[in-house]
């Protein structure tokens, strides 16, 4: 079980697809990938959940230790494509009413 | 006889492991006829009771062992999370944890200490016990759509 981050790179925005499962062994992974990016005023990503099948407090914590740290560069986060149960965990945490989440359409 | 199942199943306090405890209760709890969105987060407040004894039951020591003991009932799951490592305060603990109000100072924001909140949330019961290291006790009950939050099951 792991955690992977494909990036792809359209002028000042960053899109991060995140697939896999965000747990107490796969958190550090995704942080490490978080980390990679070289971050710029300005810049916008935009992180794509929609295949992470499972997140607990763990993977919270790591968005949480990202949006921190793109505050501080003056850059903007997103998280898009969140399933239902995964927008519910941010909004029983009370964590999307301080980070930015769009919810994956419903059809 | 009996009027639950118990199923226990010891493991390493290893991080590599809490996925295999996630996968055993969610198949215990198809069993019980438990919801796909009630097995979701039965999933995610076992895991945080086995993530806290990984993070922080036994540090600097090796080979620490977490034993998670399940009772299966026709409606209900009791799960069991005991280390034997140091114990921890928990309405210490407690009185640090809930949702992320007060935000206004970003720096100030909480990365870890969401995980009691959240086992308190998803499951219908938890205790913890501190003598002797620290045991997580939860309950979810199996409801039905349509039934009130409040009905309780009768337990045997």
């Amino acid at each position: 079980m792991n955690v992977s981050v494909q990036f792809r790179k359209n002028d000042n925005t960053l899109q991060g697809f995140v697939e896999g499962e965000l747990d107490t062994y796969t958190a550090p992974m995704l942080r490490e990938e978080l980390d990679s990016i070289q971050l710029f005023e300005g810049m916008s990503i935009e992180l794509d959940l929609s295949n992470v099948r499972y997140m607990d407090s763990t993977g919270l914590g790591v968005f949480v230790a990202f949006y921190k740290k793109v505050m501080k560069q003056k850059a903007n986060l997103k998280l898009v494509a969140l399933s239902s149960r995964l927008a519910r965990l941010f909004e029983i945490t009370g964590l999307s009413e301080l980070m930015e989440i769009e919810s994956v359409k419903k059809v | 006889m009996r009027a639950f199942d118990y199923i226990e199943i010891r493991i390493p306090a290893k991080p590599q492991y809490v996925s295999v405890i996630r996968l055993t209760i969610s198949g215990m709890a198809t069993r019980i006829g438990f919801s796909y969105d009630q097995i979701e987060d039965l999933k995610i407040a076992v895991s945080e009771a086995v993530t806290n004894v990984v993070q922080h039951a036994y540090q600097g020591i090796e080979d620490g062992e977490i034993v998670i003991g399940s009772a299966l009932y026709p409606h209900k799951i009791e799960v069991m999370i005991s280390d034997f490592g140091s114990s921890f305060n928990f309405e210490e603990v407690k009185s640090n944890i809930g949702p992320y109000r007060d935000y206004e100072n970003v720096e100030l924001i909480r990365e870890g200490g969401l995980g009691l909140f959240l086992m308190e949330t998803l499951m219908d019961e938890v205790r913890v016990n501190n003598e002797g290291g620290a045991t997580v006790f939860m309950t979810k009950y199996v409801t039905r759509e349509q039934v009130g939050e409040d009905v309780e099951q009768i337990s045997t």
